[in-house]
């Protein structure tokens, strides 16, 4: 049985430092003198007090406890767990970009506001939409400001009853959770037994109170929705936008863009499609692009550029502001940045058509073991359901569980929600045929178990450091932070 | 073929003859022949890494970084000394290239990150509850501001004008869509106005946020207001600057119910502007209101110690259109490098820095003064940044001042009129005495 990681905090004894500071080169003043007692802390912060090497090695020996995609198969489903290009990480960390004050004059930050821009452009054309705005940090974050962009649009116009946004039953969380921030209600529509949206639904519920409609497309079955003119057509007819959510974008690389498939505005995960690292939940980058008439609602600032130079134009009357400070999260575009520029291209095209190949191998060589339930060509990823295994006492959480004895990330599970023990494998184009068929032997060995030894699989994980945790004591008694007792 | 993609050309081949299909373009006969893009995307060839290094050089080479100019920059973003050992830590691709901790069997290092994070955000903040953090300072502020909305039922929050433009705009956007109304407080000597306040300060107030230290540099007067907050049953929001808690009192000590602010300051890069880090605490009574990713800790069925997302039922991917914010990810290697920060400054190292601060900036403003280019604004306290008035416009100043390689400080003036050619100095434990003489010697020349 493994021990137990101390916390930094166990390990802390007075007199330890793990820090070096110069002597103060100013003359020294009583800061009694410079701040007032009664705004001074009486109290301090209970910091950890260790070694340098003790710091090292404590969160060296928390990486170890992560599995992450350099570690193994990663197949999570809607999270695009690509490779993170090691060049990416390296040219990000220049100084030329790591040292820079976002408030420093236009004039000393060119190439940086130049990167920006030629993102942008590059963005535009990918997803086959005008403009587009490197604020959000998330894509989530993305979602809220094209939903607000949305909403601008409408009441620019005078059409101030458009207060509802319509999305799928097997749209992301984030969509109905992201509406209901901008202010809208919700109205869902149901998909039909292809998975896909059902057209009678969607008319059924148009009116002029609809402001738009938010699709992933793919959709979260992995499926393309083949309707997607139709959809746009009833959509804009009713007077409503079309919002495309862009988290499944690698699929489509080079192949659809969403502003020709009728959508007025899209957010992409660049640390999805644009293989920017996760970083265990965030820094994301959640970058919106829009069709002209909703360029002026975008937040300020837009980098532009006139004559040679670039500038940030704040400059945009029409604009809903700021979402979040200074310019997004520059860091993670420089890394989206270095990216596109390696595949060029014929190289995102290859990108979406391995991906694509991947997931419909992998759905073909386990349709036998596990029910696909809608059993048709898929795009980057495939959704099975767990209810064959479910009838001999085992469920998907199981099963998910099971795979980490393997050395994979499980896929994601339970999502979406319209496939009852869903289990969504997105492989991504980088990994090989050879990890795709030891990956399947895992899955059909996992499957064979489940009629022939199902404990093994019910009582997984069985190599990990922790093996199940108690997720219904840690929210009914939580304990979220450390007290010395 | 990429570097970046798996298989080979006969890989693919054998693949789709499995499968049954002819080509890959068969694959794609469910996307309409008419949304077919049918041309090649019309960006950049390729590049090989070579070449890459080469260009992305060339562009980063163009800007002015803080290694060849002395900043006297601020005004949200700062230039504070970074340990070397933590880019290293934090290059590790166990802790890069993993997503959000689902998996909690094989993320117990993020998650025990979070839980040692969360404890310190408690520690700097004199709150019980903090979550896993947030985009960054603004938004942060903003979701405190719609947390308070949705816990008192009320619609109406009062800002003080002090806090940073940049987070009123956040805020301003967030609550037009929401029916939320912002009502600004006028300042005083650079402090919250608390006569405006009292005016201002009524039954569907649900929230009063103050920032201190706030975007003048000026410690707030938060004691003198907590009372007359509390007693209209409003919450009390206090965005701090993590470093100033090592020496000033926390949001906990002076009364506020929510305390929020920009993490930056705490290791990460200046980067530009992002990727930073919004932390967020919370009063025990505000637990299950809090938006974003909360880890905890319980046991797994041998009785271990472990660690786990927890209270997700507030959250959109369980309670959709009901939860309490869209939040989705956190900033988790932001908070990472946060804790590293901590652990590395610990307790003492932590005050330490905050000491040079106070020190350094106390110095500056006495030389700057000294000069006779500029004028006092306000005359209460600071801790790392202070505001001054330039006799000479601030454009004409920071010019002169790049031209000695050094960037000036900030001009107040663009977000407030009255303060003309107001000029906004931080000076950070990493600005030595030579480089303030120095800088003092060219405003005076």
């Amino acid at each position: 049985m493994q021990n137990e990681k101390s916390l930094i905090f166990e390990m802390s004894k007075p007199g330890r430092k793990a820090y070096s500071l110069p002597e103060c080169d100013v003359p020294l003043i009583d800061p009694d003198k410079l701040i007032n007692k009664e705004f001074q802390r009486t109290i301090d912060s209970e910091l950890p007090e260790v070694s340098e090497l003790d710091a090292v090695r404590h969160f060296t020996q928390l990486s170890l406890k992560n599995h992450g995609v350099d570690s193994g198969f990663y197949p999570l489903g809607s999270c695009t767990m690509k490779y993170n290009p090691k060049v990416n990480e390296a040219v990000a960390r220049y100084d030329g970009f790591t040292k820079i004050h976002p408030y420093q004059p236009e004039i000393t930050v060119q190439g940086a506001l130049k990167l920006m821009y030629e993102i942008g452009d590059m963005l535009s054309e990918i997803t086959g939409m005008d403009q587009i705005t490197l604020q959000p940090a998330a894509g989530a974050h993305g979602e809220l400001t094209g939903l607000m962009l949305i909403k601008s649009y409408h009441i620019n116009r005078g059409d101030l009853k458009r207060n509802k946004i319509v999305v799928p039953d097997s749209a992301h969380g984030t969509n109905p959770a992201s509406a209901a921030v901008a202010g809208f209600d919700i109205v869902e529509v149901k998909s039909n037994e292809k998975g896909l949206v059902d057209l009678n639904s969607l008319k059924s519920v148009m009116s002029d109170e609809i402001a738009g409609f938010m699709l992933t497309n793919p959709n979260t079955l992995g499926l393309f929705d083949e309707n997607i003119l139709e959809i746009a057509s009833i959509v804009h007819e009713a007077g409503g936008l079309m919002y495309y959510d862009g988290a499944n974008a690698n699929a489509i690389l080079g192949i659809s863009r969403p502003g020709d498939m009728g959508f007025d505005v899209v957010h992409l995960n660049l640390h999805k499609t644009f293989s920017t690292p996760h970083g265990g939940g965030g820094p994301g980058s959640g970058p919106v692009g829009v069709k002209k008439e909703l360029i002026p609602f975008l937040p300020v600032p837009i980098v532009s550029k006139k004559e040679n130079e670039y500038f940030l134009d704040y400059n945009r009357p029409l604009s809903i502001g700021k979402v979040k400070s200074f310019y997004g999260n520059f860091g993670v575009i420089v890394r989206a940045y270095a990216y596109i520029m390696s595949m060029g291209p014929d190289g995102l095209r290859e990108v979406s058509e391995n991906a694509v190949l991947n997931a419909n191998y992998v759905a073909y060589k386990l349709k036998d073991d596990y029910f696909l339930p809608i059993e048709t060509t898929c795009m980057h990823e495939c959704v099975f359901s767990g209810d064959k295994q479910k009838s001999n006492g085992v469920s998907t959480l199981d099963i998910a569980k099971r795979l980490l004895d393997f050395g994979y990330h499980p896929p994601t599970i339970y999502f979406p929600l319209i496939v009852s023990e869903a289990m969504m494998i997105e492989p991504t184009e980088c990994e090989t045929k050879e990890t795709l068929d030891e990956f399947i032997n895992a899955l059909k060995q996992i499957a064979d178990e489940a009629i022939n030894n199902p404990e093994i699989v019910k009582t997984a994980p069985h190599t990990t450091v922790v093996s199940r945790l108690d997720e219904a004591l840690a929210a009914r008694k939580p304990v979220v932070r450390f007290v010395r007792s | 073929m990429t570097r970046y993609i798996g298989n080979t050309k006969e890989d693919r081949a054998s693949m789709l003859k499995e499968i049954g299909f002819d080509d890959i373009n068969s694959l794609f006969k469910s996307v309409p022949e008419s949304v077919h893009l049918n041309r090649r995307l019309n960006i950049p060839e390729a590049q090989s890494e070579m070449e890459l290094i080469k260009n992305i050089k060339s562009l980063s080479s163009e800007n002015f970084n803080l290694d060849d100019y002395t900043c006297f920059l601020g005004a949200g973003a700062y230039d504070h000394y970074i340990p070397a050992a933590i880019d290293q830590i934090v290059s590790r691709q166990e802790f890069y290239t993993s997503y959000t901790p689902y998996q909690p069997e094989i993320s117990q290092g993020t998650l025990q990150v979070i839980f040692e994070y969360q404890t310190m955000i408690c520690e700097l903040t004199g709150l019980p509850v903090a979550n896993a953090s947030m985009y960054d300072g603004a938004t942060a502020m903003t979701e405190a501001a719609i947390m308070a909305c949705e816990s008192t039922r009320r619609s109406e929050i009062l800002i003080a004008k002090s806090v940073h433009p940049e987070s009123r705009q956040v805020l301003n956007t967030y609550a037009k869509f929401r029916n939320i109304s912002v009502i600004e407080i006028e300042y005083t000597n650079g402090q919250i106005d608390i006569e405006d306040l009292k005016n201002k300060i009524n039954s569907n107030t649900a929230a009063v946020i103050v920032q201190s230290p706030n975007f003048f540099g000026v410690i707030e007067q938060i004691e003198a207001i907590k009372d007359m907050v509390h007693e209209n049953k409003s919450l009390l929001v206090m965005s701090a600057d993590p470093i100033s808690l090592a020496l000033l009192k926390s949001p906990g000590e002076l009364g506020a119910d929510i305390a929020v602010g920009e993490g930056q300051s705490l290791g990460n890069p200046i980067s530009f502007g992002g990727p930073y880090l919004g932390f967020m605490a919370v009063s025990e009574k505000l637990m299950r209101k809090i938006p974003g990713r909360i880890v905890g800790q319980t046991v797994d069925k041998e009785g271990r110690r472990g660690f786990v997302l927890t209270l997700q039922t507030r959250e959109q991917h369980i309670r959709r259109e009901k939860a309490t914010s869209n939040i989705c990810s956190n900033q988790a290697l932001n908070a990472l490098t946060a804790t590293i920060y901590l652990t590395m400054m610990g307790k003492e190292g932590f005050k330490e820095v905050a000491n040079l601060c106070l020190q350094k900036s106390h110095y500056a403003y006495e030389e700057l003064i000294k000069t006779g280019k500029f004028n006092p604004v306000f005359t209460a306290p600071f801790f790392k940044e202070f505001i001054i008035e330039s006799k000479e416009p601030v454009n004409e100043l920071n010019k002169k001042l790049l031209s000695s390689k050094i960037i000036g400080g900030y001009d107040v003036e663009k977000h407030y009129p009255e303060l003309k050619n107001g000029y906004l100095v931080a000076v950070t434990e990493k600005r030595t005495k030579e480089e303030i003489d120095f800088m003092a010697g060219k405003v005076a020349e």
